[in-house]
This record gives C-alpha cells, structure tokens and sequence, in this order.
C-alpha cells in the first residue's frame, strides 16, 4: 500500500516537473535570447540637413516615411497624419527660396514632454522622444505645447499596422527617428530614402560620436537648429539656413 | 420645504422636490447629459475626424467651454469666501450654495474636458500616472484637492460643533481656488510655442476673469432659483452689495485682457497676430469686440452702473450676469481657437508653406457631438445643482431671506 502510494507519488512528481519545464521552456529560451541594447546616454542620435542639397521636387524622405510606417491618407488634409513634411521657406525681402524636411525634431529639453500629464512623451537615453502609445490619453496638450508643429493626433481608425510600430486611435504620435532601424542597427526611413533616390541631403549618425561623420560635418561647417532662441537643443540641424 | 438645523445664526433649506416642474427639470437636464455622454462615445469610437478639431487645431468648441467652467468655478465660490474669510454676515446665508455651485460648475468643465479626450476610457491611467513638470498634471491633483477642500468646507458650514475649524478651512477653499485658477490659467500661460499664449500674465488674468464669470454663474443660478423655485430674493442691501461686486470684476476682467493685448501689440514679433485677432476680418475679432469687450464688459457695466429706475436691481444684475457670461465664452473660444488657428512661427519673418498647412490659418469649424459635449456639461452643471438642493439643506430659508 505504501510502495504503491510512494511509486504514484514518484511519478506525480515526475509529471509535474515534466509539465512546469514544458511550459517554462519556451519563456526560458526567450530569456536565453541575448537581452536587447538599452539606449544610451552615451549617444544622441541626430540628423543634419543640408538644405542647399535638398531638391524642392523630391519628397522621397515623406513617401519614405509614410511606407514605413502606414501612414495612410484618408483624403481628409486637415487630420491626415505627416510626420514629416516638405516645408518651403522664403524671404520676403530677398525673395531667396529653401526647401527641406522638417518633422520632430528630438529636442533635448523637448516641451512635449514637460507638458505631457502622464509621462506618455518622453525622450531615451539617446534622445530619441516617444509617444508611450499605453500612457497617452489623447489630451493633445503636447500638440499644442510643440514649438515646431511635429505633432500628429491618430484621427481615424488604423488597419495595417505595423508590428515595429503600432499606432492608435485617439493618441498622439511624431516622427520616431526610426527608433525600431536605429536599434536594429539601420538608418532612419527618410535618411536611406535620401540617400538613394535624392541628393543625399540628410545624415544621420551619433552627434556624440566624435569621430561619426555627422559630428565631423558640424563641427567643420556652419548649421543651425530651427527655434534655437527656445533652447530646446534639437537634434535635427540644418546647413545653409 | 423642510428647515434645517441652525448653524452660524441662519437657518437653511431643501428643496421639496415634490413638482412636476421639478421632476421635468430634472429629466432636462438627465437627457443632455446622456446625449453629451453619447456624443463622446460617437467621437471615440469614430475617431476625432468626425469633430472640427484636427492637426492644426487640436483644441476646439468643448475646450473653450470646459475652460470657461473651470474658470467660472472657483469664481463661484466668491460668496461663500465672503462670508468666511471676509467676515461679510450678508453673505453667509448664500454660502451653502455658493460652495456647492462652485463644485457643480467645476464638474460640469471636467466632464467635457475629460470625455473629449482621445482615449476618455483611459481616465485611470491619467489618474495614476503623474508627471509633475507638466501643468495638467498638477491641474489633476488642484481640481481634485478643489473637490476636497469645498466638500470638508461645506461640511463646516454644515455643522455647527464643527465651528472652531470653519475659518481654516474657509482660508484654505479661499487660497486654494487661487492655486487652481493659476494652474488653469497657466495651462495657456506656460506654453512657449504659440504666440497667443506665452505670457505671466495669463494666470492672474484668469483669476480675475473667474471673479466675474463665477460671480455671473452663481447669479444666474439665483435668479433662477427665484423664478423657478420661487425662492425669495436676497436682500435689497445684499443685491445692491453684489451689483457693485460684480461691477468692479467686470471692470478689473477688462482690464486684465485690455493690458494683455496691449503689451503683446507692443511686441513687434506679436504685433501679426494681434492684429489677426483683433483687426482681421475673421469671426474672432467679432466675438473679442463685439462678444467680450460689448456684450460681456461695456453693456454689463453700463447696466449694473447706470442707476436705471425703471428696471429693478434683480433684473439688472440677471441681465449682466447673462452678459457676462456670453461674453467669457466669446473671450475663452478667441483666447483658445484662435490663438491656435493662428500659424505656429518655426521661421520668423519668413513666408513658410507646406503640405501640412505651415504658415496658414487653421480652420475650425464645430461639428455637432462636440456641440452636444459642451451642453452636456453645462447640463451636468444644472443636474447636480438640482439634485444636491434637494438632498442637502443648502437654500437659505425664507425667513433669512426677509
């Protein structure tokens, strides 16, 4: 009677350890997964525009954008959602014309994010700013509180998302510097667009890096950053303003 | 009528509750705040395309009337700090209801603020995630403490063996509704970007601005009570003492928003967009002059101010209070939707243009569930009025009134 009970009891032990390592297994090979990079402070991603190279006919850096992240049209201008957007800027005494990309511009003392409630906005270690889609409740204060009209508010209803970025209705949302490319090692959307079917006008690299290309060019030539009077220290500087 | 206990000296009332008007006014205001809670749920669930508001005007017609009842509410109080904190007897008797006009009006603004959110369904996340560097967070923490300290003062006046702690606590409504209308005021007045908004004197702007429209909310209210409730008229001493009051805040409102816009005019960086606002050809030149500066200040002034005999006190200050109020909703819809609609300067003294409408106004027009939102709230301002008359004893009892 008792062998008996000790042998079951054997084998629902055993039963029992088979069937916890079956279901842990697979959250342990996930954790077995090399844990990714966390942003570092030792970066600042940025980009620096040349916007004499910038061609007013080409907004393949916008098309790039809205394909890589779904940003579909819904013939509505006004709530459409750009997340980068050519802007055309003249002189009215000279009569001296640019055009060029303008989108968030990942400031380092960013308004969105002082405003924001909840915390929903908030810049990385590497100063790439976010829209925490969980925590935004939709209050568009930081639609209102943006110095550069970066933006957007999720007007409609979304189909197609994609998994590396998902958006939603309701929330607010800006240009992401291609965070997902940017941790997977690429570079943003737009740059890559630029780069091959523009005139290569954007660069995009670590403005800590000293040796990076970007903190090579802006350190040699003169660029600048749009509302710099307002001190938010963009990350996005533009050459021959 | 039932009377109530006494307490501070005066004795006070609910309302029977027992007519059908009553019951029909009741049922009004239920319906609006049904279709105002209907409206939001049509908004979220179809997305925010269906409104007015988009990328370029974010904040639109429930913004303008959520601020306008916030502003009005801690106005609404007036009476009640008068009483208590400024040792004015006459006023002692309204205090009840001033202080309960004070939280209905307040809840009535968050109503349409908060059910105009993106997500209206994700309320507990704003109210368990706090950043304290942003204005509408530590608005979320005045509002609800307004909440608190109002209940504990009516309370007080409520109960009498709770004298010892009544002026306190009377200090303490008083400062804190100063707190939670420069929060309100700040919301606009922080805000860097916009050149409509940046400005210190956009908090003690609003504080005056919520002495006027909450002394005409809480007017308003009175005469209403008086018609519909027939409940008697203050006294002549004390109509004659709240004419005046109201007078000077309208006065000192005006005030406020004329050295706004002259300070700003003199500014040549804002010097377009004054002249957008108060010069252009637009609807929001229309509503500041003709809306605030005619309807909501000169003719009110006028009215409380011109020693008309044939036209009683009461129905002057009726009147005005109507004025008034009409007039601050002019003023909130220009100071909101058109200093958003006015484009955001990325290059000064460039000419810009993009795709995403850079260098052009905004346009804005309210759609109907946003319409239907704001009375909504206006409505849940009345439901709770109704409903707390009658459950509390908060109306001063006839003989007080005599």
């Amino acid at each position: 009677m008792s062998e008996g009970f000790d042998i079951s009891r054997r084998g629902l032990l055993a039963g029992v350890a088979a069937f916890t390592a079956a279901a842990i297994a697979p959250g342990v090979m996930l954790y077995a997964q090399p844990a990714p990079q966390a942003a570092s402070a030792r970066s600042r991603w940025g980009i620096l525009i040349d916007v004499n190279q910038c061609d007013a006919n080409c907004d393949g850096c916008v098309s790039a954008c809205a394909k890589e992240f779904g940003l579909t049209s819904f013939d509505r201008p006004t709530t459409d959602p750009q997340w980068i957007r050519k802007l055309t800027v003249t002189d009215p005494d000279t009569g001296n014309s640019h055009s060029f990309p303008v989108m968030c511009q990942h400031c380092k003392h960013p308004p969105c994010v002082d405003v924001c409630p909840t915390g929903a906005s908030f810049i990385r270690a590497d100063g790439i700013v976010l829209v925490d889609r969980h925590l935004c409740i939709g209050c568009r204060y930081c639609m209102m509180a943006c110095p550069y009209k970066a933006r957007n508010f999720v007007h409609e209803n979304i189909k197609d998302q994609k998994s590396y970025a998902p958006r939603g209705k309701g929330t607010v949302e800006s240009c992401t510097m291609c965070v997902h490319r940017i941790d997977d090692g690429r570079k943003p959307a737009c740059v890559e667009a630029c780069a091959s079917g523009g005139r290569a006008a954007m660069l995009f690299g670590d403005l800590n890096d000293p040796n990076s290309e970007i903190a090579r060019r802006v350190a040699a030539v003169s660029s600048s950053q749009i509302r710099a009077d307002l001190r938010t220290d963009p990350a996005i500087r533009y050459q021959g303003l | 009528m039932s009377t109530s206990s006494i307490s501070h000296g005066h004795s006070f009332q609910a309302l029977a509750g027992r007519s059908l008007g009553f019951w029909a006014l009741l049922g009004f205001f239920l319906l609006f705040v049904a279709i105002g809670g209907l409206s939001s749920l049509y908004m979220e669930t179809n997305g925010h395309w269906v409104t007015g508001m988009n990328n370029q005007v974010p904040w639109g017609l429930p913004h303008a009337c959520a601020v306008f009842l916030l502003v009005a509410s801690t106005g609404a109080l007036n009476i009640a700090s008068l009483g208590s904190v400024f040792s004015k007897d006459d006023y002692r008797p309204l205090g009840r209801l001033s202080a309960l006009s004070a939280m209905a009006v307040q809840a009535g603004g968050l109503f349409i603020l908060l059910l105009d959110l993106g997500r209206a369904d994700r309320l507990i996340v704003a109210m368990t995630n706090y950043n304290f560097t942003s204005i509408f967070c530590l608005n979320i923490v005045l509002y609800n403490g307004f909440f608190a300290i109002v209940t504990t003062y009516l309370y007080m006046m409520m109960e009498p063996r709770l004298e010892p702690f009544y002026r306190p606590v009377a200090f303490s409504a008083f400062v804190w509704r100063l707190a939670v209308t420069t929060g309100t005021g700040s919301i606009f007045g922080l805000m860097v970007s916009r050149m409509a908004f940046h400005s210190a004197i956009m908090a003690p702007m609003f504080i005056a601005l919520s002495l006027s429209f909450g002394l005409a909310m809480f007017l308003v209210i009175l005469a209403f009570l008086q018609v519909g409730a027939r409940r008697p008229a203050p006294s002549a001493q004390l109509q004659h003492r709240m004419l005046v009051l109201l007078a000077v805040f309208v006065a000192v409102s005006l005030y406020m928003v004329a050295v706004h816009h002259v300070t700003s005019f003199y500014s040549a960086e804002r010097r377009d967009f004054e002249r957008y606002i108060l010069g252009g050809d637009g609807l929001y030149p229309v509503l500041m002059w003709v809306g605030f500066g005619l309807v909501g200040s000169v003719l009110p002034l006028l009215i409380l101010l011109v020693p008309f005999k044939a036209v009683g006190t009461q129905a002057r200050l009726f009147v005005s209070s109507i004025g008034v109020i009409a007039g601050g909703l002019c003023l909130m819809y220009t100071i909101i939707v058109g200093g958003e609609s006015f484009p955001i300067d990325l290059f000064p003294g460039k000419v810009v243009s993009s795709t995403f409408f850079d260098g052009v106004v905004g346009t804005y027009t309210p759609s109907t569930p946003e319409l239907f939102l704001s009375l909504g709230g206006f409505a849940l301002v009345g439901l709770i009025l109704v409903v707390g008359l009658w459950v509390l004893e908060l109306l001063p009892s006839r003989r007080e009134s005599r």
